[in-house]
């Protein structure tokens, strides 16, 4: 799999900390690969939106990976609890169901941005870096190439 | 079974393989299927409701799920139940959810269930109206089996079913 440049915190230089929401173990694996690509650390899964919110609160991860069709709780209405909550809240939604509705509804209730499935390694990142915003610096490791 | 329908689910299917799989793949055997479902190896089945309604079913053997869950992940992954059932509810998952993004945007309004492993031998019989189409998509890890039975609710507004040729 591709490497990219960490995407480190700017306030002190830790790796990006994420909480990826998903119910299907294999799509949270993929996830958790594409983010060591990213320099990022999983602080934690969840496998629907109930366990999401209250992992939310024990963590307090910097980025939110959360998938939408989830058993329990669906990802938009966790969001939205999740944001209400924690306006500062960087949510991305992971979904294979992609259509405007849902995208905006996403965006309406709190989430920062929305990737489609499958996802695509360099799409993610783009997003990861817009996500963090200037909380977020892409800088190579100190003594690997240009 | 309108093409309309169809064709969603095999650009779906066909972008979600040839992406995670990296590779091309090509549309083989092609047939209608009036009888019940036989499972071909491992299956997943998804229902849609409203506008359209039926179902959709992925199946594939358990060494091809395997070769494409490692492909997915881009490195060898061991063998395993629970693998070979999270990665066929997977792709199941996404290529339904690229094809309902699609016919959403044309205007389609239903909703997905749940992915469902589809165990017993014979699955739900076609009728009439639902006869399924029965797609073999041809991958160098193998074959993908994509057998749908959808039909347009009989309660859809007029001016879709107008859009859509009926």
């Amino acid at each position: 799999m591709e490497q990219f440049v960490a995407v480190k915190r700017s306030k002190d230089g830790q790796p990006v900390r994420y909480l990826v929401v998903d119910d299907s173990v294999f799509a949270r694996k993929n996830l958790a690969r594409m983010i060591e690509t990213f320099g990022g650390q999983v602080a934690g899964e969840a496998g629907d939106g109930l366990t999401a919110i209250t992992e939310y609160e024990r963590l307090k991860p910097d980025i939110v990976l959360m998938d939408i069709t989830m058993p329990q709780m669906e990802g938009i209405e966790a969001a939205e609890k999740i944001v209400q909550q924690h306006p500062e809240a960087r949510i991305v939604m992971v979904s294979s169901v992609g259509y405007q509705e849902n995208i905006v509804a996403a965006l309406q209730r709190g989430a920062r941005h929305f990737v489609q499935k499958p996802v695509k390694a360099e799409v993610l990142y783009e997003v990861i870096k817009y996500v963090m915003g200037e909380d977020g610096t892409a800088a190579q490791a100190a003594g690997a190439g240009a | 079974m309108k093409m309309e329908l169809i064709q969603p689910f095999i650009n779906a299917a066909d972008a979600v393989l040839a992406q995670g799989l990296q590779c091309r793949t090509s549309v083989g055997n092609l047939s209608m299927d009036q009888e019940a479902y036989r499972r071909k190896g491992v299956a997943a089945l998804i229902w849609v409701t409203g506008d359209i309604e039926g179902r959709i079913i992925i199946d594939l053997d358990p060494e091809t799920a395997v070769r494409v869950a490692s492909r997915f992940a881009g490195a060898e992954l061991p063998e395993s139940d629970d693998l070979i059932r999270e990665t066929v509810c997977e792709l199941a998952n996404q290529v339904i959810g690229n094809a309902v993004t699609s016919l959403n945007d044309q205007g389609f309004h239903f909703r997905v269930h749940p992915p469902v492993l589809h165990t017993s031998e014979h699955g739900p019989k076609s009728s009439e109206d639902t006869e399924a189409l029965v797609i073999c998509f041809e991958t160098p890890v193998g074959n993908v089996f994509l057998n749908i039975a959808l039909r347009h609710n009989a309660s859809c507004q007029p001016e879709r079913a107008a859009a859509v040729g009926q």
